[in-house]
């Protein structure tokens, strides 16, 4: 796991990303300044020990038969102002970095071990401004303890509703349960990204019925959805002992989820991919009236994950506004647009049923969430560069 | 349900559902035969090089008379035969006042490449309420029979099944289609076309001479496939063995043929970072080496761990899920197309891959490794199943014989 910028919870190793820094494996093409850099299994080849200030690239070559690394460090030797790692055997890798002037060291780890092959590399001044990086980690640190306080603000209060939901439905009060459904789900929709980490947690409370494994008992809130608007033919009604013990689960998930959320860190880039992944949850399920098979209660769902998608975004915008201001004034006008259309649908306190859209409107629908989800999906690199 | 994934490193192959089919000889560098025959021991479009083309069609037969069936499998055959030849699909010599008997788009048109493979789907034995058809029932394949519902499937009915399929594929789409137009139009009456599919972008490979092509998540797909020179693995993994099954010692020789219509969503895709597109496949996408490094044909290695002891090529990559060494060791032969049906109803490009694969045994080739990539593969948040069909692929009919002829004549 990367040391400064670690994903959001769980998350495979990768190549390093860096504030100052990031990586980037496409093939684009040479010019403009780029190094090459060749890692065999005892040398470290840089094609020139010196380069201008402001974005230095080093497209990184393994040669060797063990997965390398590479690293840029500060004139101690020992700060490293960037990496890339897991390089592995004749692949590779590009190195970004914004650089000011001064002594460095280029250094590759043939075998990940050990101090790896270092040679003094120096940054000459070209005259171009560097983005101060100590402003930026107390932006980050901001919008990270932003959000762990909406995830903690969200799961109380997904945890107060489901604690009601689940008292009407287990003492057969559907309408109660039925009206409290969509409202309450609402919560779990804004953390969905979050709560999916848990891996255990997402199958056991949001599973639908066609997404079961074989042999994978089916529990959380699909199924009482299910029970809660029966299909009108080939449905048994689940017995009052079925009931409570769905409903007995569900919250149990839910109060491991809240005790989980509690001390939950986050990181920018996390943050990023998880409001396009939400948008991206609204674009496979909610907008094509999968989600919610049963109570067509999507609306309230793509609500809630625009909303989670939206309060990701403001934390971000501060560092945002910095590094790309252009992008972000298009994400926060597409947000606003999405929803203006998604308001043409409320009713009462909600939502009109996701079977109650026309065509057209559903279509509305669907060219909103494009057209911020593109801008949206550029928004981590962009804070990260 | 999907899981945020974070970041990924390189990239890899991939072909649904079963790891990864490769492209076949193309015709421009070695001029294949331009013909393949219909007759022989097996059926041509298994084994043969795979062409550029498809059309997949499926019927219900809507006859109840056993004799009215086996006609129809007598006429497909002769007219097929004479189509892969690079003839008109019949030679019979109509009025000026008839319609005539080949519909004429091929004409002038050479072989193409075109073959013709027939297969039986379940319900030609059973009907929904068991019954027996055409007096075959006692003679089913233990193994054929409807697929199981597999996690995150959307199958639309009407893309799925059939009692009959016919795969025509050629090295030109007017080809194919033509085939399919004539032998659909042959069965009007016995036969009614339940749904069809073309495809493009050929995913089998012959020899590693080839380049692999891309699917359309632009990723090389079919980097391992089974290769049609190696009879030893055909015979172990793809050809219905004697003694496989008493009960249907007919299929001797034949196959089974399992069609899957898998819907990408290639908007999401397409927004998603290199990083994460390569770590949910397991390879490079530039040149197609696995994460764990080498070149495009490099053996992958699972075992290489990168920084902090973590696996290089996640766990939950297609490329190791699809992997024979995660799959008791089985393999198929996967002969897929892509494909666009233009777009839908949201405005988004309505494409995906048209899986195909041949197999000894669906059970044990299929099904298993199916099931394990619907829930685990890191993929599966990008695809969804719209269509399905299982289907018993007969062996080879004898010249002057016809397809099917080792179940109806009881040899
Ligand atoms: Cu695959």
């Amino acid at each position: 796991m990367n040391r400064r910028l670690s994903l959001l919870l769980a998350g495979p190793v990768i190549a390093g990303t860096t504030l100052v820094g990031c990586t980037s494996n496409s093939p684009s093409g040479a010019g403009n300044g780029e190094l090459t850099v060749t890692s065999t299994a005892t040398e470290c080849q840089v094609s020139a020990n010196s380069a201008p200030s402001g974005t230095v690239v080093f497209k990184v070559k393994n040669t060797g038969n063990e997965v390398t690394e590479f690293y840029l460090l500060a004139s101690d030797g020992l700060r490293i102002v960037g990496e890339i790692e897991n390089i592995t055997p004749q692949l590779t890798r590009d190195l970004v970095v914004q650089v000011p002037p001064g002594k460095y060291y280029t250094s590759c780890k043939p075998g990940m071990v050990g101090n790896g092959v270092q040679a003094a590399f120096t940054v000459t001044d070209s005259g171009k401004k560097l983005e101060a990086t100590g402003d930026d980690k107390a932006l980050i640190t901001t919008a990270t303890g932003l959000y762990a306080s909406y995830v903690k603000d969200q799961t109380d209060k997904l945890l107060s509703g489901t604690e009601s939901f689940v008292k009407a439905y287990k003492a057969g009060d559907f309408d109660k349960a039925r009206a409290l459904y969509a409202p309450t789900r609402i919560y779990w929709e804004r953390i969905e990204t979050v709560a999916e980490s848990f891996g255990d947690l997402d199958p056991s409370m949001d599973a639908r019925e066609a997404d079961l494994e074989p042999g994978q008992k089916w529990t959380g809130w699909h199924k009482i959805e299910k029970d809660l608007w029966p299909p009108k033919t080939g449905y048994t009604a689940l017995t009052a002992a079925e009931r409570n013990s769905v409903a007995d689960q569900l919250l149990k998930d839910t109060r491991t989820l809240h005790s989980r959320t509690r001390t939950q860190t986050y990181t920018v880039d996390g943050m990023g991919n998880g409001s396009k992944g939400l948008l991206d949850e609204v674009a496979t399920g909610k907008v094509t009236g999968e989600e919610e098979t049963w109570s067509h209660t999507d609306l309230w769902d793509f609500q809630g994950n625009v909303d989670g998608a939206k309060v990701a975004f403001e934390n971000l915008r501060p560092i945002l506004t910095k590094k790309d201001p252009a992008l972000e004034t298009s994400v926060a006008t597409k947000f606003t647009a999405l929803q203006k259309v998604l308001d043409k649908h409320r009713k009462g306190d909600g939502f009109k049923l996701y079977t109650e859209l026309s065509k057209t409107e559903i279509k509305e629908l669907s060219d909103a969430v494009n057209a911020l989800s593109e801008p949206l999906s550029k928004v981590t690199a962009a804070v990260l560069k | 349900m999907l899981g945020l994934t974070g970041a990924g490193a390189a990239l890899g192959v991939a072909g649904f559902a079963g790891g990864f089919a490769t492209r076949a000889a193309t015709a421009d560098d070695t001029t294949p035969p331009a013909k393949y025959p219909f007759f022989g021991a097996h059926q041509a479009g298994i084994a043969t090089p795979a062409q550029d083309r498809l059309h997949f069609a499926a019927f219900d037969v809507t006859t109840t008379d056993r004799q009215e069936l086996v006609t129809l499998l007598r006429a497909w055959s002769m007219a097929a035969a004479r189509m892969t030849a690079g003839e008109s699909a019949s030679a019979e010599e109509t009025s000026y006042d008839a319609p005539p008997a080949d519909t004429g788009e091929a004409d002038g048109l050479p072989a193409s490449g075109l073959t013709i493979t027939i297969g039986f789907g379940p319900g030609l034995f059973r009907d929904a309420s068991g019954k027996d058809r055409f007096g075959i029932a006692a003679r089913a394949p233990k193994a054929l029979r409807t697929l199981p519902h597999f996690p995150g499937d959307n199958l639309d009915a009407a893309r799925s099944g059939g009692d009959l399929c016919i795969q025509a594929c050629a090295d030109d789409p007017q080809v194919a289609v033509h085939a399919v137009r004539n032998l659909a139009r042959i069965g009007f009456g016995t036969v009614a076309l339940r749904w069809s599919q073309l495809g493009f972008g050929r995913t089998s490979s012959t020899s590693t001479s080839q380049a692999t092509p891309r699917n359309l998540f632009g990723f090389k797909d079919g980097t391992a496939n089974l290769k049609a020179e190696d009879p030893d693995l055909l015979d172990k993994h793809v050809w219905v063995a004697r003694g496989d099954d008493s009960g249907a010692e007919w299929l001797a020789g034949g196959s089974y043929l399992v069609a899957r219509r898998i819907n990408m969503q290639i908007e999401t895709w397409d927004r998603t970072s290199l990083r994460e597109q390569e770590t949910n496949i397991g390879r490079d996408r530039a040149n197609g080496a696995p994460l764990s490094g080498g070149t495009e044909f490099s053996a992958v290695d699972f075992a290489m761990k990168g920084r902090g002891g973590t696996p290089i090529i996640d766990p939950r990559s297609h490329v190791r899920l699809a992997h024979p060494s995660t799959n008791g060791g089985v393999q198929m032969l996967r002969r897929g197309y892509n494909f666009t049906d233009g777009s839908n109803a949201l405005g988004r490009i309505d494409a995906g891959l048209f899986f195909i694969a041949f197999v000894r045994n669906p059970d044990t080739h299929y099904i298993p490794m199916q099931t394990r990539l619907a829930s685990q593969d890191r993929l599966q948040e990008y695809l969804q199943h719209t269509g399905s069909g299982l289907f018993a692929v007969p062996p080879g009919a004898d010249e002057g014989s016809y397809v099917g002829a080792s179940l109806f004549e009881g040899r």
